[in-house]
């Protein structure tokens, strides 16, 4: 069972007694992650890529995970999979999976885990697909190595996997490499190699960012239907706010290694609760908006992570610094207080932050 | 200067009326060979197998459609990186399908291309200003007040510091990257840009900075631009009238609203059935999404291409190609081809 997040203070300063009801059940939860921080040494200096992350994800549910590029999506799904090199990391807080702490936890143990009850699919699936092995033997291998069965139970296992995901004539398309294999086809392949052990978690990091629409919408459609037969919880990393509308039940949106803004998807995307939310969703045109007024991009450039500014780590980007009193912007971190899972790090007042939204943002919005 | 460089006059030119890029019966087939030595032909890919398309002068084209479809091949085509197999391309009337190099060169400062990766798409060893004063120095033109000014002219005009001269690519995010090779393509003040999925590489914040910079130099400079993207909001947003295409043709092409609000023909149903929006509302649900994977563009279906995953095909669709025609009760310059359009609810409850 996972500690309370005592070290946690200032990043869930509120989470500890009068909401403890709305924090998942520890043994509901499948994943939890406590005041998570990663960082890298470089010639530079220290990047900071996640920097007091927290969160729980129950057994068979979704959570979306947004954020522009750099804002430590990626290295927080490496971290979970315990795949950053050690050499040049430091990994801090705690992760725990199935009551099994991640942290420091000895290779052999995370080598089990990964592949058979945590596994993941990436954007580019040709790269995580061997070319010199058939599609079939592939997973077969992934089947024997976790599971033990037979080379005879892994092939059927192959053919059943390539067969749920949409492959037609999956017992021949089961001895073609990948080469063979259209981009949509390698990513239903990659899918079912991840899928193959039935794991617990599922990490899908950008799996359509590179795929059209009509495929991508094929593939969200598949994961929907696995995870409805088979209840593995799934992190689904992406920037696209679409994506997310039709796939995830709640979101966490990251700014500068660090969580701002967490709630359900309707919550998070109809009245979403911080500046950076509002800048992400005002930068995308809508499908039906106003076609006359330019896009309204978040302006400046990304914080850099070797000196993350000090306070709020969106101040210098940010249109409502003014609206907060004694500069609190500038020098004090706004904590992130969650009330039943809902919540975001601004310093603004929940009242104007739902007034702004609703007056300022929402009218400019498509 | 067009018997000089012997490109053609199009005899029928209008001036002032023709549009600036005419595209007609289009065709680019790449060759498949075997490996090993002997590398025999044994069949080709048809990645456009007649295109038909044009753009006004100051006007944004959008060409959307599914990976593979030939889109970037068409854009290739137009800039003239790639030698149609086939077809006519007419640049203010003149026919430059088949212009050499040297006939080319007058033309090719006018017609400029913006790729999607704005990392592979710039010389690492070279320095933004050298970067973005190559077009000048290889068309040998000197601008008044020199190539240096123009450059930081150029600079400052994509949103860009000037003195950001000397710096080189990789001292830039991918946005400002992107900037540095919009920077290129306007050096020669061109009339046609070709921008190939210029967006899409980008984180969406940047992405809005990079389309509203690509808006306000098609307004203020009036240029005319084909704009290929697969993320139909962007396009919708930026182009004025969008084509889609399917396995190396158009199929249907119309002003924005028309094609967005009223489309068709099945395969734009199908392809705005399956975007996701950033609304929970309005999510997408399950409804008129292909079955399977695309045809070969090696051996496309007899009659209408589209017809091995429409949902309305008919035994007619199989023999006899559908060609892209105007319907006498839509907006003026809305062509579909397609033997059976109807609106999107014809097409999804024939599932
Ligand atoms: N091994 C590493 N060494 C040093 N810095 C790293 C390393 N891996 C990632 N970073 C840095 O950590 C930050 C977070 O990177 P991450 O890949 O998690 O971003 P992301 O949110 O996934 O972005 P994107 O949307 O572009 O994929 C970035 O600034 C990145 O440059
Ligand atoms: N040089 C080439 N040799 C052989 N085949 C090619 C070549 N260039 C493109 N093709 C093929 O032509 C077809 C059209 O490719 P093209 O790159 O134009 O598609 P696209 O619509 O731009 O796709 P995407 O959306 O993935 O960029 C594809 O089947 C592609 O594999
Ligand atoms: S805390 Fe201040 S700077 Fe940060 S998002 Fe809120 S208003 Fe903006
Ligand atoms: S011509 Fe036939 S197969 Fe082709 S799109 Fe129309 S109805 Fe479908
Ligand atoms: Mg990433
Ligand atoms: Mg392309």
């Amino acid at each position: 069972m996972p500690d309370t997040p005592d070290g946690a203070g200032v990043l869930l300063p509120k989470q500890v007694a009068p909401d403890s009801a709305s924090v998942p059940a520890p043994d509901a939860a499948i994943l939890s992650v406590r005041d998570l921080t990663v960082r890298f040494r470089t010639e530079d200096g220290v990047v900071k890529a996640v920097d007091g992350l927290s969160f729980d994800l129950a057994r068979g549910s979704t959570l979306g995970i947004v954020g522009e590029s750099g804002s430590g999506k990626s290295v927080t799904a490496l971290s979970v999979l315990g795949l950053h090199n050690p050499e040049r990391t430091e990994l801090g807080g705690t992760i725990r999976f199935d009551g099994t702490e991640l942290i420091g936890a000895p290779r052999r143990t995370l080598n089990r885990l990964r592949g058979r009850r945590i596994s993941m699919i990436f954007q580019d699936a040709l790269a995580a697909l061997s070319p010199f092995y058939t599609v079939g033997e592939q997973i077969a291998e992934t089947y024997r190595e976790h599971m033990g069965a037979s080379r005879k139970e892994a092939k059927a296992r192959a053919v059943e996997m390539l067969g749920r995901v949409g492959i037609p004539n999956p017992n021949r398309r089961a001895d073609d490499y990948p080469h063979h294999f259209s981009g949509g086809m390698r990513q239903r392949a990659m899918i079912a190699m991840a899928l193959v052990c039935d794991p617990d978690l599922l990490i899908a990091d950008e799996p359509t960012t590179a795929l059209d629409v009509t495929v991508q919408a094929q593939i969200l459609d598949l994961i929907a239907d696995l995870q409805a037969e088979t209840g593995t919880a799934i992190i689904f990393i992406t920037h696209d706010l679409g994506v997310i509308a039709s796939t995830v039940h709640d979101v966490l949106v990251m700014y500068a290694g660090r969580c701002v803004e967490r709630g359900t998807v309707r919550e998070v995307l109809k009245d979403p609760r911080h500046p950076y939310t509002w800048g992400l969703l005002s930068s995308v045109p809508e499908l039906s908006g106003s076609v006359d007024l330019p896009l309204r991009p978040v302006r400046g450039t990304p914080p850099s992570l070797l000196n993350p500014p000090p306070g709020c780590p969106f101040h210098p980007r940010c249109d409502y610094v003014a609206r907060v009193p004694e500069h609190a912007c500038s020098l004090d971190r706004p904590p992130l207080e969650l009330v039943a899972g809902r919540g975001s790090a601004c310093h603004l007042a929940t009242a104007d932050k739902t007034r702004i939204f609703a007056d300022e943002v929402r009218p400019l919005l498509g | 200067m067009d018997q000089k460089t012997g490109v053609q006059d199009r005899p029928s030119a209008e001036p002032g009326t023709a549009p600036l890029l005419e595209v007609a019966g289009l065709v680019k087939h790449f060759p498949v060979r075997t490996g090993g030595l002997g590398r025999r032909q044994v069949g080709k890919v048809r990645a456009v197998d007649g295109l038909d398309l044009a753009v006004g002068v100051g006007e944004s084209l959008g060409l959307v459609g599914e990976s593979g479809c030939g889109k970037s091949t068409t854009g290739r085509l137009i800039t003239r990186l790639l030698e149609p197999t086939d077809g006519s391309i007419r640049y203010q009337g003149r026919e430059i399908g088949h212009a050499t190099r040297r006939e080319l060169a007058p033309i090719r400062s006018e017609i400029q291309m913006i790729f999607q990766d704005p990392y592979s798409s710039l010389n690492p060893r070279q320095t933004v200003g050298a970067i973005v004063a190559a077009p000048m120095e290889i068309n040998r033109i000197d601008p008044p007040g020199g190539r240096k000014a123009k450059v930081k002219e150029l600079l400052e005009r994509v949103g860009l510091n000037p003195e950001h001269y000397n710096r080189f690519p990789h001292e830039f995010s991918g946005g400002q990257r992107q900037r540095v090779g919009i920077a290129r393509a306007l050096a020669l003040r061109p009339k046609l840009i070709v921008a190939d999925e210029p967006v899409s590489a980008l984180d969406v914040s940047i992405q809005a900075q990079v389309v509203n910079l690509l808006q306000s130099l098609q307004r203020e400079l009036d240029i005319a631009f084909l704009f290929i993207a697969h993320d139909l909001a962007v396009v919708r947003h930026f182009s004025e009238r969008v084509a889609v295409m399917y396995l190396g043709k158009i199929v249907e092409v119309a002003d924005r609203d028309s094609v967005y609000g009223n489309p068709h023909h099945p395969y734009t149903h199908t392809l705005l059935s399956a975007v996701c929006e950033p609304d929970p509302d309005k999510a997408r649900g399950r409804r008129a999404l292909p079955i399977g994977d695309p045809p070969s563009p090696l051996a496309p279906p007899s009659g209408c291409r589209f017809r091995t995953r429409c949902p309305k095909a008919q035994p007619l669709c199989a023999e006899q190609e559908p060609p892209l025609a105007q319907l006498a009760e839509l907006a003026d310059g809305h062509r579909v081809a397609c033997h059976f359009p109807g609106p999107a609810e014809d097409t999804l409850t024939h599932r």
